[in-house]
């Protein structure tokens, strides 16, 4: 037993990024082992005698006696029994004829750069009727925590072409900035947004996307597949596509195939890898019915305590590290459910991700694309990724002075839909209007608009030219010299691209 | 040697553990995972794991090893960056790479540096715990002061100055009845407070260089605070200000169950920037504990004690100790999660019991005290702890229970962080007890500090109740000398307590330089106070020169604002004049 142990150790959980383990080993079907149901409990739990040399954690393989085969894992494991959570539920399941079968083995995504213009299933299975995948060796889709003395600090500039992103909450290579959203708001197209115009910049031979979809409609799937094609970026494209007709206990798996996919592409083939995972509320959903399933004490509106490690230990996989060229940067999706930042699966998140970006319904409502909520976002990367060199010297002054003022005006436009314009003074009103040209001019734009870092400082700049000089505390006096449209040497701003 | 009886995610139970004894450390299964008895019932002991358990089986071996969780002490640890279990991460890539792989052994104290140890008692010399028998230059910001160790007393039969290793023998006593070597390292078991001769309360500043902390909410050496705030509000960036620039001996940051990138960042940091008084890199007077949210969570509530523990040996010998936790609340989560496992009973919000004692026997261990042993020395602890209350909803358990132990609370606000008013403290909801115990420290160069900080919090509170009327009835309305109090409260808002971490003239803030700039503000009222009363109309202030000065006087540097400000104050005197304002002569307006 004692030998057969360690094989298994070698055949499951440890694997090291940099060299795959190539070979299986040969004699695990010498090892499987087999054990009786002796008594069920609850939707999904099989209470089975004690299957020695089980390993905690491990994927099992339920044979009923009609031929039928359903994954289980084990998850609590003693001398006296094994509790096996049953994917998809216990129903058929009878007590005298049901074998529980141990092979050793978590789940592990076979990896081969051929990976890259496919689409698979939550499983990893190839859904795209694609040749068979041959791969160079196998990685447990758990992954392996990054030692934080081995990080890089991300500090490389992604232009996205959207100003409230490039202008006020950067992003950058290895961050991990996730979309908050609700029902019905166009995060979709926001994303797709992105991944097009930041796929497209400088061509990069070495940049990837990998897609995850959980839970999502097959019209989501599509329009996201149809998009990566579009831009031509589908043969740099991996999916994994977890629908939802699929079953849910696939929704806890499929953003760590992504990842797997992801962390082989950086840290094996030095690529810039972009992670959309979409929508992570579903993947919460089912973290909290396997839970229930698991009786288990909830926390925060029944989800369980262990969801923000869980989801840490899913987002932290996003980074650079020292000894790879490459890198994961992570953009997930979640709808917050009635719109609310505060609900555990949105305020767990914000604890774990490196900022986000939220949408407004009311942004929306007013016809402003994309409607993003610039005082509820953050990035909280962006001091690295900006100013001389990397975007522009006068970057972080800029933004500053951009909050201030919106703050200022936002505050404005509250008091006066009270007491009316009329009760403000002459100064006061100029901030209301900028309000306004904060919305439509600067962080509206069009769908198809790309504007480069410049343009979007520029846009500021322009704004910034109908307020009170001296009112511009936060910019450092040389750069309004240099770039405030009244005292600039150069010619004007260059006019923006429509 | 025992068995795995059970494993459930950190929680393992093992038979035939019989004379093991609560919190002796185990080694679990072929990989040696480091693991701690918390419970015993017979035969059987309840462990938990500090590191993961996937893969693990029934019947695998678990080893007793008779030692208690105890972190190592000694020259080295400065600079240091570790996991919760004080396993030396950077020894670990050398090891095992850019990835983590559990059951790895990476001591804390590297085994084969050589210190420089220079004896400071001679032979024939009786010593005792506590007393220091030489020293060590562990950094250029750091003298390490070797210590003898808990439970030794004895005369000095040897002692030997040179290079050693922290295992090597640099000394000998002869105690009672036998003979005890000593060399630069010790241990000590991390739950168990460090004893001390005496305790005094806090006093004297932990000079932070954050206006909104020296001026008005101030913390006292040896004091506590917490930090608390909803995601993104400032926790992290306030405690990285707090171990960068506080005018302390040496600093410890515990990143527990946060980002990964963070701590990359800060370690990164570290070793470029320079200790303000020294030019020093800023690392020699650190040490950092990362135990980032995707590693185990048990070794959470480890890494905590771990660097409290090392708080404390420095604080034994003399020095002002600085030690920062971000954040509290993922630890009070490991126990939570640990509780839950063990069927234990569940209190507020599925928070075990517990929680408030283990809390504030935490934050105990801060204080000021009287160092054991010779010569006399008085060292200290402070602690700040980050809080990370659930949708910024304070009323939840982990909150209170640490607002009860606090003396200092810095309460982050969303409302200020989503307009970019960093840092986000709120003036009205934070406080500090330490006011008193800082007073005689403020006053000895800044005379008046405490009216001064009085004025400046009865601006911002009259402000908070105008603005309720300025939401009825706008801010037009208001008779002139509101509308000035709105305009002064702006300026101590936005151009004193706003202070950019980012802003390289502005990061850290003199005491100096924070007096000046708010006394320039309270002068600007004063002076404006009587224009209003010579009938001079509010635009015109409004509108003056200085008001643009004072909102650019966080420009100035520090070594450069005590000469500058006299121009600044005579601007405001002499802008301010009637006349120079423009303002009808007021013996001619009562014509
Ligand atoms: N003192 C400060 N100066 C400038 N920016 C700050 C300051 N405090 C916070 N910020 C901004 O807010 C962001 C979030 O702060 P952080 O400390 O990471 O929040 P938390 O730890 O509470 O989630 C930072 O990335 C930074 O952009
Ligand atoms: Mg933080």
């Amino acid at each position: 037993m004692k030998r057969s142990a360690t094989a298994f150790r070698t055949g499951g959980a440890e694997y090291r990024p940099g060299a795959t383990e190539t070979d299986r080993p040969a004699h695990e079907a010498l090892f499987v082992r087999e054990g009786r149901v002796i008594q069920k409990a609850g939707g999904a739990l099989l209470i089975a005698e004690a299957i020695p040399g089980t390993q905690y954690n491990e994927i099992v393989e339920v044979h009923l006696h009609n031929g039928q085969i359903k994954a289980g894992q084990a998850i609590d494991i003693s001398d006296e029994c094994t509790v096996v959570q049953v994917f998809g539920g216990v129903s058929e399941v009878d007590l005298k004829n049901a074998r529980i079968r141990c092979k050793g083995e978590t789940l592990r995504l076979p990896v081969t750069m051929d990976l890259l213009g496919r689409v698979f299933n939550g499983m990893g299975q190839p859904i795209d009727n694609g040749p068979v995948i041959v791969p160079e060796g196998y990685l447990d889709i758990n992954g392996e925590a990054i030692n934080p003395a081995a990080r890089n600090p991300p500090a490389e500039f992604i232009e996205t072409g959207l100003s409230a992103i490039d202008g006020l909450n950067v992003l950058v290579r290895g961050q991990k900035l996730p979309l908050f959203s609700g029902a019905g708001l166009p995060h979709n197209r926001i994303a797709a947004q992105i991944i097009r115009q930041a796929a497209v910049k400088g061509g990069d031979e070495d940049f990837a996307i990998v897609f995850g979809g959980v839970g999502i409609s097959y019209d989501d799937a599509s329009f996201f597949i149809e998009n990566l094609r579009q831009t031509g970026a589908l043969e740099r494209s991996i999916a994994f596509i977890n629908t939802a007709s699929d079953p849910a206990i696939e929704r806890i798996s499929t953003p760590r195939l992504a990842l797997t996919a992801a962390e082989y592409l950086a840290w094996q083939r030095d690529m810039h890898v972009l992670v959309v995972l979409t929508d992570m509320t579903n993947y919460c959903e089912a973290l909290r019915e396997l839970s229930s399933m698991r009786e288990e004490i909830p926390s925060r509106r029944g989800y369980p305590g262990y969801m923000y490690t869980d989801l840490a230990t899913l987002y932290e996989r996003a980074g650079r590290v020292s000894g790879s060229e490459g890198s994961v940067t992570i953009m997930p999706i979640l709808t917050m459910p009635d719109d609310d930042i505060t609900h555990p699966i949105p305020d767990l998140t914000g604890y774990i991700t490196e900022g986000q970006i939220v949408l407004s319904r009311s942004l929306e409502r007013g016809g402003i694309y994309p409607p993003i909520d610039v005082f509820l976002s953050l990035s909280r990367m962006m001091k690295e990724g900006i100013g001389e060199h990397k975007t522009r010297e006068d970057h972080n002054n800029v933004f500053m002075q951009l909050y201030a003022a919106y703050a200022e005006a936002a505050y404005l436009r509250e008091i006066s839909t009270i007491v009316g314009a009329d009760a403000l003074g002459s100064r006061d009103r100029i901030y209301l209007d900028h309000a306004d040209r904060m919305e439509v001019r600067f962080i509206g734009q069009q769908e198809t608009e790309r504007r480069s870092v410049e343009q979007t400082l520029n846009l500021g700049w322009e704004l910034f030219a109908d307020l009170p000089e001296e009112d511009l505390k936060l910019i450092r006096e040389e750069f309004i010299a240099t770039y405030h449209p009244k005292h600039a040497a150069r010619e004007p701003a260059p006019e923006t691209e429509g | 040697m025992g068995k795995i009886w059970r494993v459930s995610g950190p929680l393992i139970i093992a038979d035939g553990m019989r004379g093991t004894q609560v919190y002796e450390v185990v080694e679990i299964g072929d990989e040696g995972l480091v693991g701690e008895v918390i419970g015993l019932e017979g035969e059987r002991a309840v462990i938990q794991a500090h590191e993961e358990t996937l893969g693990l089986r029934a019947g695998e071996e678990v080893r007793a090893t008779g030692r208690i969780l105890s972190a190592e002490l000694g020259p080295g640890l400065m600079g240091s960056i570790y996991d919760g279990l004080q396993k030396s991460l950077l020894a670990m890539i050398d090891s095992s790479g850019a990835f983590i792989r559990r059951g790895i052994q990476a001591p804390a104290l590297p085994r084969d540096r050589r210190w420089a140890f220079t004896p400071s008692v001679k032979i024939g010399d009786t010593v005792e715990f506590g007393d220091i028998i030489g020293t060590v230059p562990e950094t250029p910001l750091v003298e390490h002061r070797i210590m003898v160790p808990y439970g030794v007393k004895g005369r000095v039969t040897e002692i030997h100055e040179g290079e050693f290793t922290v295992e090597e023998t640099i000394a000998v006593l002869q105690c009672k009845a036998d003979k005890r070597e000593l060399s630069l390292m010790q241990d000590w078991p991390v739950r168990k407070p460090r004893p001390y001769r005496s305790r005094r309360t806090p006093s004297g500043l932990l000079t932070t260089g954050m206006r909104i902390l020296d001026y008005m909410f101030p913390l006292a050496l040896g004091g506590k605070a917490a930090v608390p705030g909803g995601f993104g509000t400032g926790k992290t960036v306030t405690q990285q200000q707090l171990v960068r620039w506080a005018e302390t001996d040496l600093n410890i940051y515990i990143g527990c169950g946060e980002r990964g990138n963070e701590m990359a960042d800060v370690l990164h940091s570290f070793r470029q920037l320079k200790e303000p008084r020294s030019g020093r890199p800023l690392q020699e007077k650190e040490i950092f504990i990362a135990n980032t949210s995707n590693m185990p969570v048990v070794a959470r509530e480890a890494g905590i004690f771990v660097g409290v523990t090392m708080a404390e040996y420095y604080r034994d010998m003399g020095y002002d100790v600085l030690l920062v936790a971000d954040s509290t609340s993922r630890w009070a989560e490991a126990m939570r999660e640990m509780g839950g496992r063990l069927e234990e009973m569940p209190g507020e919000e599925g928070f075990p019991s517990y929680l408030g004692s283990r809390l504030s026997g935490f934050y105990e261990r801060a204080g000021r005290v009287d160092c054991l042993g010779a010569p006399d020395r008085v060292g200290s602890v402070t602690i700040a702890g980050a809080v990370s209350p659930p949708g910024a909803d304070f009323s939840e358990p982990v909150t209170q229970h640490t607002l009860r132990i606090v003396g200092a609370l810095f309460s982050l606000d969303t409302a200020l962080a989503n307009k970019r008013h960093f840092p986000a403290i709120n003036w009205l909801s934070s406080h500090s007890q330490y006011v008193t115990a800082v007073r005689d420290w403020w006053n000895r160069f800044d005379p008046g500090w405490e009216t001064t900080r009085a004025e400046a919090q009865r601006i911002l509170q009259k402000e908070s109740e105008l603005e309720e009327i300025v939401r009825l009835v706008g801010p037009e309305s208001l008779p002139d000398d509101d509308k000035l109090l709105l305009l002064v409260a702006r300026m101590i808002r936005e151009d004193f307590l706003q202070q950019s971490a980012f802003s390289e003239a502005d990061t850290f803030c003199t005491p100096k330089k924070a007096g000046l700039m708010l006394k320039a503000i309270l002068r600007f009222h004063e002076k404006a106070r009587s224009l209003l009363d010579a009938a001079v109309p509010y635009e015109t202030i409004r509108s003056s020169p200085v008001v643009a000065r004072i909102a650019r006087m966080k420009e100035i540097r520090n070594e450069t604002f005590e000469e500058k400000y006299p121009s600044l104050r005579e601007a405001i005197d002499s802008v301010l004049q009637p006349d120079a304002a423009g303002a009808p002569d007021p013996s001619r307006a009562e014509e």
